[in-house]
């Protein structure tokens, strides 16, 4: 493991040109280096995601550009826009189908909490009231910049994922589900509005 | 003693089965030591868009279409070749435009029999 290794000795090392790596960093490393979104906008800021993904913000340098067609083969869920009610079971649905470890970017206002139709009856508030999401980026849209930084932000997530030990990375975990049960249309509202496994708001507690 | 000059192919063969089933091993692996499988019934689902797919994804296309197989073939697969005979028509040979002629009648026949069975009528 990395941590075994003395860092000075390390350096050293590397400054000869002997580089010592562990495997858990080398897995670290080729994941994050290429992680592949799942390719489906739902609102506006999808277009900011395409064009992060294009020539001029150019994803392609953090090795995300590969954006599939196929939950199958996709680690990463951009959730960019407006999740209304009737599209809430599918992006569940699309996530419990992408094989593990997955990842979830929630990407403006709206997929965080509704953002400016919150009020609205037809509108979700927040993908996080039914999947776990890793990073959250505010703006409404946000900048294809603050895309960039939300994925430099899972990198590092994945980067100081363990792969044993007692804080091994929660998808290396069997107890740890897979898939989350998907909310249906019940008569004035998604069934059940919110997942309690998942979704845990802070607590407002007035004096 | 000159190796035998097929014997790249052999090696070639050999590289192409063990380059994909080196990471396939190590993925196996992976899967066994750290990796805990977690199939779900919407995970091994048929992937349709998200949507509950309804019925079964094996199906069988019905014979009937055969006839769309056809019309396409006289309408879009001929006009690709027509296009290169057209732009090289003057200088071509006679032999060349015999089979294109042959070509063409095949096809002819076809949009006749199409015609004749009434395949080209609106359906009301």
């Amino acid at each position: 493991m990395a941590d075994q290794i003395d860092e000075g000795l390390r350096s050293e090392l590397q400054r000869q040109g002997i580089w010592v790596t562990s495997m858990e960093e080398l897995y670290n490393w080729g994941r994050r280096n290429s992680i592949w979104p799942l390719q489906f906008g739902l609102a506006c800021c999808a277009i900011e995601m395409i064009a992060t993904a294009a020539s001029r913000y150019d994803l392609a340098r953090f090795g995300g550009e590969i954006f599939r067609p196929s939950p199958r083969q996709a680690d990463l869920m951009i959730v960019a826009g407006t999740v209304t009610k009737k599209m809430a079971p599918q992006i569940v649905r699309l996530y419990n189908q992408m094989p593990d470890p997955k990842y979830v970017i929630s990407m403006g206002a709206c997929a965080i909490s509704g953002g400016p139709f919150k009020q609205g009856y037809n509108v979700l508030k927040g993908i996080d009231r039914y999947i776990p999401v890793d990073v959250y980026i505010p703006g409404c849209p946000p900048r294809p910049e603050a895309l960039l930084h939300a994925f430099m932000e899972l990198q590092r997530k994945i980067d100081e994922q363990k792969l044993t030990g007692n804080k091994k990375a929660e998808h290396l975990n069997a107890a740890q589900p897979s898939e989350f049960p998907v909310p249906a249309f019940g008569e004035h509202d998604l069934e059940p509005p919110a997942n309690p496994d998942v979704f845990r708001p802070l607590k407002l507690e007035r004096q | 003693m000159t190796p035998n000059p097929y014997s790249f192919i052999v090696i070639f063969v050999g590289v192409a089965l063990v380059f994909p089933l080196i990471p396939l091993a190590l993925a196996w692996l992976w899967r066994r030591f750290f990796q805990p499988p977690k199939p779900g019934v919407q995970k091994n689902a048929t992937y349709e868009c998200g949507v509950e797919s309804i019925g079964d994804a094996q199906i069988q296309f019905r014979s009937q279409y055969y006839l769309y197989a056809i019309i396409f073939l006289i309408f879009d697969v001929e006009a690709i070749f027509l296009v290169p005979f057209a732009v090289a028509f003057t200088g071509l040979p006679v032999g060349a435009f015999i089979a294109i002629l042959v070509f063409l009648l095949l096809l002819i026949e076809g949009l006749v029999w199409a015609w004749s069975k009434g395949c080209l009528n609106w359906a009301r």
